[in-house]
């Protein structure tokens, strides 16, 4: 009889029973999506780390920042005999590799500091650099100076621009490519630890000091290179033996081109320096103690742990992280809170419209705890509904969203050199670049079941509390006074 | 009713204990600030059996008395015995308990619940008793067809007459077997004709041995009873003739 009343009383009122059951809906698919992004936001951000300091880097070891005014960008100086000259303009061509010239580089025996650390599991270090390769026309005489102004640098995302041609002008462009010289034998921890060969094969223990690469395999699809080719790195021929792919699909791999860090150093005239260390803790609980550890050991260095890096995430992602961590988990409580209200004031509505039912039930013998169990049972129902329809809408929405592959952009900020170039200016003058890393990353919603559990119990708790509040006052009734009750 | 059947009524009346034993029973309540004193020292014995009608005057006390007598609300002052146990003192689970096991109400807008059909609704007042499903459906069967009603258990309230919903009212109020059944102006939203089908069916009843005490303006009502009390102004007088 509990269930025959129970159901006909929701049956008998549709609109409360889906005004009800609809608000929990909305919450609760709210709750649902909003976690699955929330996840999803986090995936992708462990992405955008892993694909730039590879999968199970804890902390990251740099050199420190160059103070404002004291970086200086790659120049391009040329004797005055350079390059082929026809009489009227000089053919020029020029590659150089250097060190990113917004951070310092570190000594090698960091390496080792690092590793003899208590705590740490693994260590590789790296050396970032940006091979810029010049190459166009000059001419002979020099440039006909117009107005005095250097060109500008390129920003993020821009075009490298092209050199100007007219009376006196030149035609040139300025290409330029991510390297990471790595040590071969590092494969645990570091860039490569995202990343498999995909073709070819990778480095071994030969390598140490041969003029060989591995070549991201988005950036070897753009520029046609294959295994066995050979690729200019400051002016040195290089052989192509593997081509990497990232071990997400979402994402590249850190660099355009890598190569052995003995090789990178030599190419790039550079001592025996890297620019950053990669180190695993051994344990989740130790990486605290680890970077105040090395922070102590390296005071001239820059210790960075990964939710220090997830910081440094920029782009799109950055945006909606903030978004959904910040907008959709308030929207999702307040939704749920405004569905928990409305429940509540509609339960206690119910019950004041019923209050003669009540009445009638406590006069032919019904306990309190009868009326109250009824009254409960029936938001809680309504709850049961409200949580079933939004696990279905939640779940929808979540399908929605792997379907949809919606991307987002990720940049680290200060970290490594991409693509780039920059304009022309005047014969033997230097210009400034600088452009960063940034990946599309496809923002996917995974589900949690444990999500799915909770929301489905927070829309029961939600018709619990609203029956609480419905049979408390039930059971506050006075049958006496309930049946005078006119309602 | 007959001379007949009033004589033995008498008769057995003299045999028995009183069901009920009213005694210096006060009802005073709170109403917007200032006291009501609804029942002002009622003394009063019902036997079982009787056919007991009380009239009187709107806002003279007769609902409340009822309700006493109902387990629903408990004296201010005094003494109410219901078979010798007495209910002025006892608890709120108690009362209830008393409520399902031996009172029946019927009230004057029949207090049905809208979405249960009738075999439903009579079923409601055997929930508390902790009956069988099998005994129940046999007891809501039985009740039902007592009151002229057996092929009407599938209707909703909303497709029964008055006369058929104040008959689905009283089986609900005999399915549980009471003593007793206390009924509030149960003729007052019905016809003549209807009120005529309630008040043999009443009769038939308390022919049966439950005691029936009704609350009525209905002279017609009152003709009908074995014993009739006026209540007015918190006292009761007894106006059988």
């Amino acid at each position: 009889m509990y269930g025959t009343y129970l159901r006909r009383e929701l049956a008998g009122r549709k609109k409360q029973t889906v005004i009800v059951a609809i608000g929990l809906a909305i919450a609760i698919a709210l709750v649902i999506v909003v976690n699955a992004l929330t996840a999803g936001v986090r995936d992708a951000q462990a992405q955008a780390l892993a694909s730039v300091y590879g999968v199970g880097t804890d902390l990251t070891v740099t050199g420190a920042a160059v103070e404002p005014g004291q970086g200086e960008g790659p120049r391009f100086d040329f004797d005055a005999d350079a390059g082929e000259s026809d009489g009227e303009t000089t053919t020029l061509a020029q590659s150089a590799l250097r060190t990113d010239f917004l951070r310092g580089t570190l000594d090698s025996s960091v390496l080792d500091t690092v590793a003899a650390t208590d705590g740490v599991a693994a260590a590789s270090g790296a050396l970032s650099l940006t091979n810029s390769t010049f190459s166009g026309e000059v001419p002979s005489g020099g440039f006909a100076q117009q107005d005095g102004e250097q060109p500008a640098a390129p920003e993020e995302g821009q075009s490298p621009p092209e050199g100007g041609q007219g009376s006196g002008g030149g035609s040139f462009g300025v290409d330029s490519f991510s390297v990471l010289g790595i040590d071969p034998a590092a494969t645990s921890v570091g860039p490569l630890a995202s990343a498999e060969v995909t073709d070819g094969r990778g480095f071994d223990g030969d390598d140490a000091e041969a003029f060989v690469a591995l070549v991201d395999s988005t950036y070897a699809g753009t520029n046609e290179i294959a295994v066995g080719d050979t690729i200019d790195v400051a002016g040195s021929d290089v052989e192509v033996v593997g081509i990497l792919g990232s071990t997400s699909d979402s994402a590249d791999t850190a660099a355009n081109v890598y190569l052995p860090l003995r090789t990178a150093q030599t190419l790039a005239g550079v001592d025996d320096v890297i620019s950053t260390v990669y180190v695993q803790a051994d344990s989740a609980a130790s990486i605290d103690a680890v970077q105040s550890a090395l922070a102590d050991e390296l005071p001239d260095a820059t210790v960075t742990s990964q939710s220090e890096l997830a910081s440094t995430v920029s782009g799109s992602l950055s945006s909606a992280t903030a978004l959904i961590t910040n907008l959709g988990a308030w929207l999702s409580a307040i939704v749920l809170a405004v569905a928990v209200l409305l429940s509540v004031l509609l339960t206690l509505s119910g019950v004041g419209r019923r209050t003669r039912e009540f009445g009638t039930l406590k006069a032919i013998g019904w306990s309190n705890g009868r009326v109250v169990r009824q009254v409960a049972g029936e938001s809680m129902v309504q709850g049961l509904i409200g949580g079933a329809v939004g696990l279905v809408l939640g779940i929808a929405g979540i399908v929605l969203i792997n379907v949809l592959r919606p991307t987002v952009a990720a940049s680290g900020a200060g970290q490594g050199v991409g693509p780039g170039g920059m304009g022309g200016g005047p014969t033997g003058g230097g210009a400034v670049f600088q452009s960063q890393p940034a990946a599309d990353i496809v923002l996917q919603a995974p589900f949690t079941p444990w999500v799915l559990v909770a929301a489905v119990g927070l829309a029961v708790l939600g018709g619990l509390v609203a029956g609480a509040f419905g049979g408390w006052r039930a059971a506050r009734l006075s049958p006496a006074e309930a049946l005078r009750s006119v309602a | 009713m007959t001379m007949a059947d009033l004589e033995q009524t008498a008769a057995r009346t003299e045999n028995e204990q009183p069901l009920y034993r009213v005694a210096g029973v006060t009802r005073t309540y709170a109403q917007k600030g200032r006291i009501v004193k609804a029942l002002m020292g009622v003394d009063l014995d019902i036997m079982p059996g009787e056919f007991v009608t009380i009239q009187g005057p709107t806002g003279g006390g007769k609902s409340t008395l009822l309700q006493l007598l109902g387990a629903l609300d408990t004296p201010s002052t005094g003494s109410l015995l219901l078979d010798g146990r007495e209910l002025a003192s006892a608890s709120a689970k108690e009362l209830g308990r008393i409520r399902a096991e031996e009172i029946g109400f019927v009230f004057q807008g029949f207090n049905l619940i809208p979405t249960l059909t009738a075999t439903q609704n009579v079923d409601m007042a055997l929930e508390p008793l902790g009956v069988d499903r099998a005994q129940r459906r046999t007891r809501v069967a039985e009740a039902l067809a007592h009151v002229g009603l057996d092929d009407r258990g599938d209707h909703l309230p909303t497709e029964l007459s008055g006369g058929q919903q104040q008959r689905v009212a009283i089986a609900r109020a005999i399915v549980k077997r009471p003593r007793v059944l206390l009924a509030d102006e149960p003729t007052g939203n019905l016809d003549e004709s209807m009120r005529d089908e309630i008040l043999t069916l009443l009769e038939s009843l308390c022919s049966e041995g439950i005691t029936i005490i009704v609350v009525t303006h209905d002279s017609a009502v009152a003709q009908r009873a074995t014993r009739r009390l006026r209540l007015a102004k918190g006292v009761v007088q007894d106006i059988t003739k």
